[in-house]
């Protein structure tokens, strides 16, 4: 189990969830849609929120959290503020995303996949967002950065460093 | 909404449409009827997004204001193709064509060009519209453009896709309408049977029979499915269809619905495509309200909605039965076939699915006709594909040719060729399902039968260009991660298969393989083809045996010279310092991260080959060109 | 009538039922075609491709045990192509597989090694990169190690079957493993123990918690008095493990086996399932005559007894308070059999011998952890007479110890579904009106999942219903709470067929268990030592007489409230 950061979620957070399976329940297959809801509300998927959930569709937590860990949108992990989020699909990997990668886990220090310690950054690798066109494209939330080449990320994160 | 009123939406802003389809002399005429001096069209498109194209519209509303401006109208529209230039803006009746617009550009034109007889602004266009004697061509006789013939994507870049109304000016739900008042579901799969239509997600089995098959099923509830989800990494046609004309896939769904005998579709469509998702909701509310959807659509009785659904990051989803699984709320594994959705799909109902595509294509054959689609493209791939070109190739971005178009027209014309006087090498095609299409083969007619023939296969459209940069075996190592992250772990072959391959590719490109892991890899790669449960399995092994049938020598390199020939493969590569190149100017050696370099001023420096970690820092700073790698 | 479907399997032609497969077309064929996540009525996947053939129609090879017949299909099931197929997904998985198989206890009874030895692999051929997990022992009853596990899902099936969903596959790919949710130990994971897991598992990767060396040691302890005693299923499973047809009655075998292992006495634990059926029905007249909590809910099975705490701990007043025959008997010893004999309980070494896995978490409740020290599956018993080179087979038939070796039929019959119902209906009958002659009961017997029925005695009307497997008895739950059913008395067991079937039992070959029907056929001999019993009836056991005579006066008594009766918590786990 990898659930190291505590949880902590405010009322208007469980009520929003709350009103999500009430409203959702009886559609036919709404697990996903739930969870992708849950995720939006928390920032992640951890075991109080998937709990909420399995006991509210009456199914068990061993499903919930079989859907959750199949697909590699749905996070155990609190996410940074902001979310780098690097394409790794062909048109990207054959222009050089992989040493771009290489770059921002080298300047923030962490890994694909993990957060900063100060909560500030995360970094994930996904396949393919579509802009091919700039490829190499990193997302940094909802801002995309194309033709990237290592020496770009210092000066990128910098910027994002200041704001806070 | 009745049939009389649909007509009336459409001849209200058919003008408007055709002022952007016509030629430059006529679009002038019909301009004048349209209440509108110019139409400037911004491609709102991901691609263009990505690079800013909102703030252009967001100047471009500025400054028309701010210059007095207001017999221009001013269109978001889908993708028009040619993403590497991104913004993209194009003014009617004149089809000025700008390319890579900044909204300091944005001022230049308006400035120029839209206001009262302003001339168009050359040095902003796309310089491919500018003949070497200087005339201005229109874009679609460009090198890009001519060779293309738009039939899925006919309305993308065309109309602003959250105006419904656009949408039905260009003929969107007109084919429904036509089937609903005129056809009976037999005459329907009968034109698709005659059409030739093959599914455009990869596989190419032919749409006509699938839909015949779901017909004869016998329920009182049927689904219709939309596969949106383009999980193969470098293709994105799906997701400029659905951008750019979503009203298309819905239309197309409803036809199906009403021949097979289908009251509720769903599309399954990948949640990394925030703006698709954002369009289809637009426009399944539009359509919602308009009656298009819904219950008695245009009075004739028919009943038909459609609800989105989301993927949440699993390529597997896009193959059916894992798709219909995840649409139930399950994780997205894959069930043996037969029975086949056709009888028994989606919560265990008969289910027709079909991939964007595909759909975007039913319009077309319904207005114009099974024999017109069919005399298009090759006698056994009739019609058109879009294909997603990308990687090492001048015009990145989306282009749909007849079937039969060859490799060479696509790449050298097309495409405009590899960038940096570089040599093409290969074509991927198909993604991780598929192959490459060597530079041997560049002559072959792209369609379904023949690319199979070469080893590779259609795939859902993705096509990456390779030159002699491109490791043959890292490409497919390459894929094998893909695959192998991907997999579902259902069945032993995939599961482990995959895995294994891996680790066999990834013994070579560390330069530790032997000949006998290349048996080993032809050994796996032919059990994981025969024996594995879904095609995500079976075509695993594709990258790799069409590699390994083309370029079976870089392989060997790999193995027995250590030696990576493109220079990709790092554990293979060596870095040095050309003494007589070298001035001795120390930058290397103060950016060596691991101080691998040693040397005095003035005097050529030397690499330590032990301590060295093929970063490549060095040789990008080398003022010189001192550095090699070998 | 059903539409036959032609088809032929390697030459051999035969007819079979539109929708088969073409396992079960092979079968006909007497073909047998190798398979490792396939088990019936349980697993049907088409995951692990061992089953794959040749067949006219398709592309490749396709997944016999899923792939339905079709008229005019000619099979191959032998051909090079399936043979090398198959030797290929064997050395994948044993890639994977943590190959300790010299050690394993399931060595020789491993689907597995059996297959790999035919199929000639070679074990090492595509060695590479692990996916190394940790042990799951944190339950008293199961151990998981994952890294035996091949993924068949088989074990998953069987708990969601139970409506249980304590584990089932996380991740993807690769690293796909099978585990409770987020990885928790099974222990903190709503797991009843029912142990059907253990019994699906083709591998070594799931088996019981074993306590033998700990029987071993008292058995060498010369202070302890050491004792045995069987459970009613032991007698009809335990040949199984020394490969006798399933549903041989080894009840004699049985007592000369344990008798060669040196305790001071091996008795009958179907003595206090007669002692059990005295206080059950006992308290259920009560009930009926108080209008207390009804239905009341038979509570011999401990997995059954776990579900309700944690996932209806409202139905818990309805649960009967005698503890399981089980408990009773290590309560009667450590408490009357001690004083009767002037032994110190502590020098008591009770051992159990049950065809369950959950009994294990039974005598770790705190409320009776001093009843038991330790519970046997009949293969861990198995293991030791192996172990202690007694050739089982060989034996002569030899009885019970007294004072506890002569016991009921009514007693024999608890380990099949509707046993305890049956038992407790002959007695109750007879406490009713002592004239009433009826004993057999064929209404609550069979392996359908639920049975009801209603009988009539000295004016009163009792309604019953059986249910075997926990989602059937969930079933039931959700009948009565919403109005739609109503009952007296409810007998559950939470294993499918009962304790025949149950968790700790000899685990058996693919391809017995694909053939056989066994809980069927060793029910049957269960019902056979009842009828050649010439007592029918707990309440005429002279044994019975005895115990309340001497110690506990009379059923529901004080003293048996205190000694043979038990409380339960609510434990909400999801």
């Amino acid at each position: 189990m990898n659930n190291n950061a505590k949880f902590c979620a405010t009322e208007e957070q469980l009520s929003k969830l709350n009103a999500v399976i009430e409203e959702s329940k009886s559609v036919p297959g709404c697990l996903m849609h739930i969870l992708q809801e849950a995720q939006g509300i928390f920032g992640y998927l951890p075991i109080e929120v998937q709990t909420i959930i399995a006991e509210k569709l009456n199914v068990s937590l061993s499903e919930v959290y079989g859907v959750v860990t199949f697909y590699s949108q749905f996070s155990l992990q609190p996410k940074g503020k902001y979310r780098i989020s690097m394409c790794l699909g062909t048109a990207c990997y054959v222009k050089g995303a992989d040493k771009v990668l290489e770059e921002i886990e080298k300047q923030l220090g962490i890994k694909c996949g993990e957060c900063t310690p100060d909560g500030l950054f995360s970094v994930d690798s996904c396949r393919c967002v579509g802009a091919c066109g700039l490829a190499p494209v990193m997302m940094i939330n909802d801002d995309v950065y194309g033709k990237l080449t290592p020496d770009m990320i210092k000066g990128i994160l910098d910027k994002y460093r200041e704001v806070k | 909404m009745t049939i009389q009123q649909l007509d009336a939406i459409r001849q209200a802003k058919k003008e408007l449409i055709e002022v952007r389809r016509a030629v430059k002399e006529q679009g002038e005429k019909l301009a004048k009827k349209t209440g509108y001096r110019k139409q400037v069209l911004v491609c709102g498109g991901t691609g263009c997004t990505s690079s800013n194209s909102i703030k252009v519209i967001e100047q471009l509303e500025k400054s028309l204001k701010e210059n007095g401006i207001d017999d221009i109208l001013i269109v978001k529209t889908g993708c028009f193709g040619l993403c590497a230039l991104g913004p993209i803006m194009i003014v009617y009746p004149e089809g000025a064509f700008y390319s890579q617009m900044t909204p300091d550009h944005v001022k230049t034109v308006v400035e120029k060009h839209l206001v009262k007889g302003g001339e168009i602004v050359k040095e902003l266009l796309y310089q491919g519209t500018i003949t070497q004697n200087g005339d201005i061509i229109p874009f679609a006789e460009t090198a890009f453009y001519k060779k293309q013939m738009r039939i899925a994507l006919r309305n993308c870049g065309v109309i602003a896709p959250e105006d419904i109304d656009e949408a039905i000016a260009a003929g969107d739900y007109a084919a429904l309408e036509k089937v609903l008042t005129t056809m009976t579901p037999d005459d329907v799969i009968n034109e698709m049977l005659a059409s030739g239509l093959r599914g455009r997600g990869g596989a190419g089995f032919p749409t006509g029979r699938k839909w015949m098959f779901t017909k004869a099923s016998e329920s009182d509830v049927k689904y219709v499915c939309c596969n949106a989800d383009e999980g193969d990494p470098g293709a994105f046609m799906d997701r400029s269809i659905l951008e750019g004309d979503p009203h298309c896939v819905f239309e197309a769904m409803a036809i199906a619905g009403y021949t097979i005998g289908a009251k509720q579709g769903y599309i399954y469509v990948r949640a990394e495509y925030p703006v698709a998702v954002n369009r289809l909701n637009i426009a399944l509310k539009q359509a919602r309200e308009y009656g298009l959807l819904g219950k008695n659509i245009l009075g004739t009785g028919f009943d038909f909605d459609i609800e989105l659904r989301l993927g949440a990051g699993a390529f597997v989803c896009g193959e059916e039965t894992a798709l219909l699984r995840s649409i139930e709320g399950h994780r997205g594994e894959p069930r043996p076939r037969p029975p086949f959705p056709a009888v028994k799909g989606l919560f265990g109902k008969p289910t027709l699915l079909n991939n964007v595509e595909t759909w975007a294509n039913i319009n077309p054959i319904i207005m114009n006709g099974a024999a017109w689609f069919a005399n298009i493209g090759t006698k056994t791939s009739s019609g058109t594909k879009v294909f997603a070109l990308g990687g090492k190739i001048t015009n990145v971005g989306l282009v749909e040719v007849p079937m039969g178009t060859t490799l060479r027209e696509i790449v050298e014309e097309i495409g405009g060729g590899i960038p940096d006087g570089k040599k093409f090498k290969a074509a991927q095609t198909g993604g991780p399902s598929g192959g490459c299409i060597p530079a041997e083969c560049i002559d072959v007619p792209i369609d379904y039968d023949s690319l199979i023939a070469i080893g590779s296969m259609m795939g859902s459209g993705g096509m990456i260009i390779l030159d002699e940069d491109s490791c043959m075996v890292d490409i497919s190592k390459f894929y094998l991660e893909f695959t192998a992250e991907e997999s579902c772990g259902k069945c032993t072959p995939c599961r482990i298969g995959t895995r294994r391959l891996l680790q066999l590719l990834t013994k070579i490109t560390k330069g530790q393989g032997t000949n006998e892991d290349l048996d080993k890899i032809e050994e796996l790669c032919n059990h994981m083809k025969s024996s594995s449960l879904c095609a995500l399995g079976q075509s695993a092994p594709n990258p790799v045996l069409s590699t390994l049938h083309y370029f079976r020598d870089e392989y060997v390199d790999h193995i027995e010279k250590k030696e990576c020939k493109a220079g990709v493969c790092k554990a293979l590569l060596s870095y040095s310092i050309e003494a007589d190149k070298c001035k001795g100017c120390t930058l290397c050696m103060r950016n060596c991260p691991v101080g691998a370099i040693t040397g005095t001023v003035k005097q050529p420096h030397v690499i330590d080959k032990d301590k060295c970690i093929k970063c490549g820092v060095c040789m990008s700073k080398c003022k010189f060109g001192a550095i090699v790698k070998k | 009538m059903q539409k036959m479907i032609n088809l032929k399997i390697n030459g051999i032609s035969v007819s079979v039922p539109e929708g088969s497969t073409i396992l079960d077309a092979a079968r006909q064929a007497n073909i047998e075609i190798p398979t490792l996540c396939y088990l019936k009525n349980v697993n049907k996947e088409g995951s692990c491709r061992m089953c794959v053939v040749e067949a006219t129609g398709a592309r490749g090879l396709v997944a016999a045990c899923v792939y339905p017949v079709a008229e005019g299909m000619e099979v191959r099931t032998n051909t090079e192509k399936c043979r090398q197929s198959r030797k290929l997904t064997l050395e994948l998985i044993l890639s994977k597989h943590k190959q300790k198989c010299l050690s394993c206890e399931r060595s020789r009874n491993c689907e597995l090694q059996r297959l790999s030895l035919g199929y000639n692999v070679d074990e090492d051929k595509f060695k590479g990169e692990d996916f190394v997990l940790p042990l799951d022992d944190s339950s008293p009853y199961i151990v998981r190690d994952n890294d035996k596990c091949i993924n068949c899902m088989r074990c998953v099936v069987a708990c969601n079957n139970q409506g249980i969903g304590a584990i089932g596959p996380i991740e993807r790919g690769f690293q796909v493993h099978v585990g409770s949710a987020f990885d928790r130990p099974l222990a903190e994971s709503p797991c009843v123990g029912c142990g059907q897991c253990v019994v699906d598992c083709p591998v070594g990767a799931l088996s019981e918690k074993s306590e033998v060396s700990k029987v071993w040691d008292a058995l060498s302890d010369p202070t302890k008095q050491v004792i045995f005693f069987t459970a009613p299923s032991i007698r009809a499973t335990l040949g199984e493990a020394f490969d006798m047809p399933v549903g041989t009655d080894v009840e004699g075998k049985m007592v000369a086996a344990i008798r060669r292992l040196n305790p001071d006495y091996v008795f009958n634990m179907d003595v206090t399932a007669d002692l059990t059926i005295m206080e059950e029905a006992t308290e259920l007249i009560k009930r009926i005559k108080t209008h207390k909590p009804l239905p009341m809910f038979t509570s011999c099975c401990p997995a059954w007894i776990k579900f309700v705490e944690q996932t209806y701990p409202e139905m818990i007043p309805n649960l009967s308070t005698c503890k399981s025959p089980q408990q009773m008997f290590g309560a009667l010893l450590k408490s009357y059999w001690a004083e009767k004999n002037g032994i110190d309980p502590a020098n008591l070494f009770v051992v159990s011998v049950i065809p369950c896995t959950a009994k294990k978490y039974e005598c770790s409740r705190e409320e009776m952890i001093e009843d038991v020290d330790v519970a046997l599956t009949t293969r861990e018993l198995a293991r030791m007479i192996k172990t202690a080179g007694i050739r089982f087979t060989d034996l002569p038939d030899e009885e019970f110890d007294n004072p506890f070796a002569t016991a009921t039929g009514a007693g024999a019959i608890f380990g099949a579904t509707g046993g305890v119902m049956e038992a407790a209906l002959r007695t109750a009958a007879k406490m009713l009106d002592g004239d009433f002659k009826v004993i057999e009961f064929p209404d609550v017997r069979g392996t359908s999942p639920i049975k009801e029925a209603t009988y009539s005695v000295a004016g009163i009307t009792i309604n019953v219903a059986v249910a075997s497997g926990l989602n059937n008895a969930r079933t039931i739950i959700e009948q009565i709470k919403s109005g739609e059913k109503k009952y007296d008395f409810i007998e559950i067991m939470s294993c499918p067929g009962g304790c025949v079937n149950g968790g700790g039992q000899p685990t058996l070959s693919d391809s017995i268990r694909n053939s056989v029907e066994l809980k069927e056929a060793r029910a049957k001999a269960l019902y056979k030592n009842d009828s050649n019993n010439d007592l029918r009836r707990s309440a005429d056991s002279p044994v019975i007489d005895v115990i309340y005579n001497d110690y506990f006066e009379f059923p529901n008594s004080h003293k048996a409230h205190k000694i043979l009766h038990t409380s339960y918590k609510a434990n909400k786990i999801i």
